[in-house]
């Protein structure tokens, strides 16, 4: 039985108190903040509920928002059984990232950590391969953070090219 | 290229040069490094419409026994040195093509962090072909160039003048 999403955030609440913020947004775009540390707990109960069964983590992406000082996790999350969607965000302050896995809930988002660790810098606690995933091993700093300063030169290969079009 | 026969028949008489070219020009194993769509018209290019078998060219899947690399796509840093590593390994002499706009000069990425602006780079390239991605008639263009290229190289005097294009 599908769930709307003020149920749905209704049911979270219910469970975690205030570790969830309040509802935000309405629809398939409904969201809900959630504390860094708490993300797999919340995670673990939105699948295995019976009541929610979200199965699918159909996205895992991050935002960096230098203003307010913090980069922001969020998880697109699916039911396939019960045809609902809810999408949770977590904030972590920008000088040190840390976030709670939750690879060992959805398998799928493995890879989706390790591309936000390599893109945003953002650590997930207790994931089992935490690795760059596309940019080079040496590649130095986070390319998606807002402060990001190209290097100047890769191996001794440059990174900038003379425009033809100068007059 | 002069295969002229002056003798009578049953004969042929040529330049040394002249020979070698005309077989290293007719034989031409090109290497398949396909990195994004520009892949697509290359194995266009090596199909039964363009035919690239015509020249003599085969594709082949290691450098060890390729003459020409044609690097058909967008080559980002990462890719940039093992591109080099690849070229490396090529026996001499050695050719290289570079297919399309984002092989050329980054094209339509070339602002981004983990792009190589151009694969020239990297390693030497002899013939540039533009577009995004060519036509096969574009690349066949190109190693039409290229041919002509071979045909005017000097091997028994080092550092000759390139004998130019003879009738």
């Amino acid at each position: 039985m599908a769930m709307d999403a003020a149920g749905l955030h209704a049911r979270l609440r219910e469970k975690f108190g205030d570790v969830v913020g309040p509802l935000e947004g309405s629809g398939r775009n409904a969201s809900a903040t959630v504390a860094p540390a708490r993300i797999a707990e919340v995670g673990e109960f939105l699948k295995t509920d019976p009541a929610l069964r979200f199965d699918c983590l159909s996205n895992l992406s991050g935002v960096d928002y230098p203003k307010q000082g913090h980069i922001q996790i969020v998880y697109h999350l699916f039911s396939y059984l019960h045809r609902h969607a809810f999408v949770l965000r977590v904030n972590a302050p920008r000088d040190n990232p840390q976030v709670a896995t939750v690879s060992s809930v959805w398998s799928h988002a493995d890879w989706q950590e390790r591309e936000a660790f390599d893109l945003l810098g953002v650590t997930f606690e207790g994931h089992p391969d935490l690795r760059r995933i596309l940019m080079p091993e040496d590649w130095p700093g986070h390319p998606l953070r807002k402060d990001f300063v190209e290097p100047e030169s890769y191996h001794g290969i440059p990174t900038s090219r003379e425009s033809l079009l100068k007059a | 290229m002069s295969l002229i026969n002056t003798a009578p028949e049953m004969a042929l008489t040529t330049r040394v040069d002249d020979l070698l070219n005309w077989t290293r020009k007719s034989s031409l194993w090109y290497m398949m490094f396909g990195l994004a769509c520009c892949a697509i018209e290359m194995m266009q290019t090596g199909g039964p419409r363009a035919d690239l078998e015509r020249f003599g060219m085969a594709p082949r899947a290691t450098p060890r026994v390729s003459d020409v690399i044609i690097v058909s796509g967008t080559l980002t840093l990462k890719m940039a040195l093992r591109t080099k590593l690849l070229y490396d390994q090529m026996p001499e002499p050695k050719y290289a093509i570079s297919m399309g706009s984002c092989a050329n000069c980054g094209g339509l990425f070339q602002l981004a962090y983990s792009v190589c602006d151009g694969v020239d780079r990297v390693i030497p390239v002899d013939v540039y072909v533009p577009g995004c991605p060519p036509r096969p008639e574009a690349l066949t263009e190109g190693l039409i160039k290229l041919q002509e290229k071979i045909a005017q190289e000097r091997w028994l005097v080092r550092k000759a003048e390139p004998v130019g294009v003879r009738a």
